[in-house]
């Protein structure tokens, strides 16, 4: 029988497991409220930016824009967006997974790696990857400057002919509970459909149209990133929140049944010292 | 056919939306100069520069500084897209004196090594900043 002192200490040390479990998940939810306070900030912005952006397609003539030039597809940038820190479920293992398949996919292609996120370096520098570029502590705040300058280097790696194609991989923010890993391409732009009603206006220019366009294209590179950046940070704190719930929950079980454990065996203890002090008794009368 | 009294004026950057409402009447810093725009203007489509955004609500003129971006004027509404946009009232005076003082120095300093576009700009920025947000107080 298990020495009621061993059974004490695991209680002991599930409960400390518990308390930090349960600090994380606090941690995590005051962060998502802000993280999801600054997606939703900056929806509108990437909303509007697609208006425009569509609005203005129908009417410039089709151009060769060096961003939306299409090159096939030999040279792939996959940009993959993981989290700095672990403790939060499945999240970074969704997304490696996912570039991963990408990889296997596209393994007739060369494909070149751009890491955000320590999860995310720590995996691939372990293994025979090309990666061009690697960044981590961007996603704890993401700020418009860090999409930006990511957006900048994306589209003078683009606009020189490096790449062919940029590709994005990310968890978006679907609710607390639920992320879902997006892989999607951003360079070269994709050609903007269905215009809506606006499209038919007749527009005064301040500008030439194609030098607006030219000037709007990388500002809504920079927005798309900013929002997979917002997106990726909400949901890691989703998905830590998630996480330590459960593992708070499963040190809860735990400590249930250790206790169960331990207040049998102290009852076996004291059943066999009266059993032993009844048949002595009995054996002096 | 009657012009509307209003226009619906929605600012956005990319981390807020800064305002969302019916105006008089707006002034953007166009890059070729500002821009005003009463309601009933005829849809249009510029390119903004750093300077300052005004407009009058209720009779009360609003300044917001705002730094490069974009401006859609549609029949029934005004888009502006700002990379960088601040309330006259929401800017730190003191900090932009601060980078005003110091863009002014970097220039003055006239060695060759210094990112001169940058300082400028960056002087540029900080005098509109201060301006909004002393129209800003000057309205109160």
């Amino acid at each position: 029988m298990a020495n009621i002192r061993d059974i004490r200490r695991r209680i002991t040390s599930a409960k400390n497991i518990q308390q930090i479990t349960r600090a994380m998940k606090f941690v995590s939810a005051a962060r998502l409220r802000k993280a999801q306070d600054r997606v939703i900030a900056a929806r509108p912005y990437a909303r509007q930016m697609v208006a425009v952006l569509n609005s203005l397609a129908s009417r410039v003539p089709e151009q060769a824009h060096p961003l939306l030039a299409t090159r096939g597809d030999d040279r792939i940038e996959l940009v993959v967006i993981t989290a700095d820190r672990g403790l939060c479920g499945a999240y970074n293992t969704n997304i490696i997974r996912q570039a991963l398949d990408f990889l296997v996919k596209n393994s007739d292609k060369q494909v070149g790696l751009n890491i955000l996120g320590k999860r995310g370096r720590d995996f691939f520098r372990r293994r025979a990857y090309a990666v061009r570029n690697e960044a981590i502590g961007v996603l704890a705040q993401p700020t418009f400057a860090d999409a930006a300058a990511i957006a900048r280097d994306l589209i003078e790696v683009f606009t020189k002919g490096e790449k062919d194609q940029i590709w994005l991989v990310y968890n978006e923010f679907k609710s607390v509970v639920q992320q879902r890993v997006i892989m999607e391409p951003i360079l070269p732009i994709q050609r903007l459909e269905n215009p809506d009603d606006t499209a038919r206006l007749d527009y005064l220019y301040d500008e030439p149209p194609a030098e607006i366009f030219a000037n709007l294209l990388p500002r809504h590179v920079e927005a798309q990133i900013f929002r997979a950046l917002l997106e990726a940070a909400a949901s890691e704190q989703g998905a830590r929140m998630a996480a330590m719930e459960a593992a708070t929950n499963n040190a809860g079980e735990m400590i249930e049944g250790l206790t169960l454990h331990a207040n049998k065996v102290r009852q076996a203890g004291i059943t066999k010292e009266l059993i032993e002090v009844v048949s002595g008794a009995v054996s002096t009368e | 056919m009657a012009l509307p009294e209003k226009i619906h004026l929605e600012i956005v950057t990319p981390e807020s939306h800064l305002f969302s409402g019916d105006v008089d009447s707006v002034t953007v810093p166009a890059n070729t100069g500002y821009l005003g725009i009463l309601p009933g203007h005829a849809p249009l489509l510029a390119e903004l520069g750093i300077g300052e955004i005004e407009y009058t609500l209720d009779g009360k003129v609003e300044y917001l500084f705002c730094s490069w971006g974009f401006i859609e004027v549609l029949p029934e509404r005004v888009v502006i897209l700002a990379q960088a946009a601040e309330a006259g009232s929401d800017i730190d005076i003191k900090r932009a004196e601060e980078a005003k003082t110091r863009a002014e120095k970097i220039l003055a300093s006239a060695s060759v090594d210094i990112d001169f576009d940058r300082a400028q700009l960056a002087l540029i920025r900080a005098i509109y900043r201060l301006d909004a947000a002393k129209h800003k107080a000057a309205h109160r």
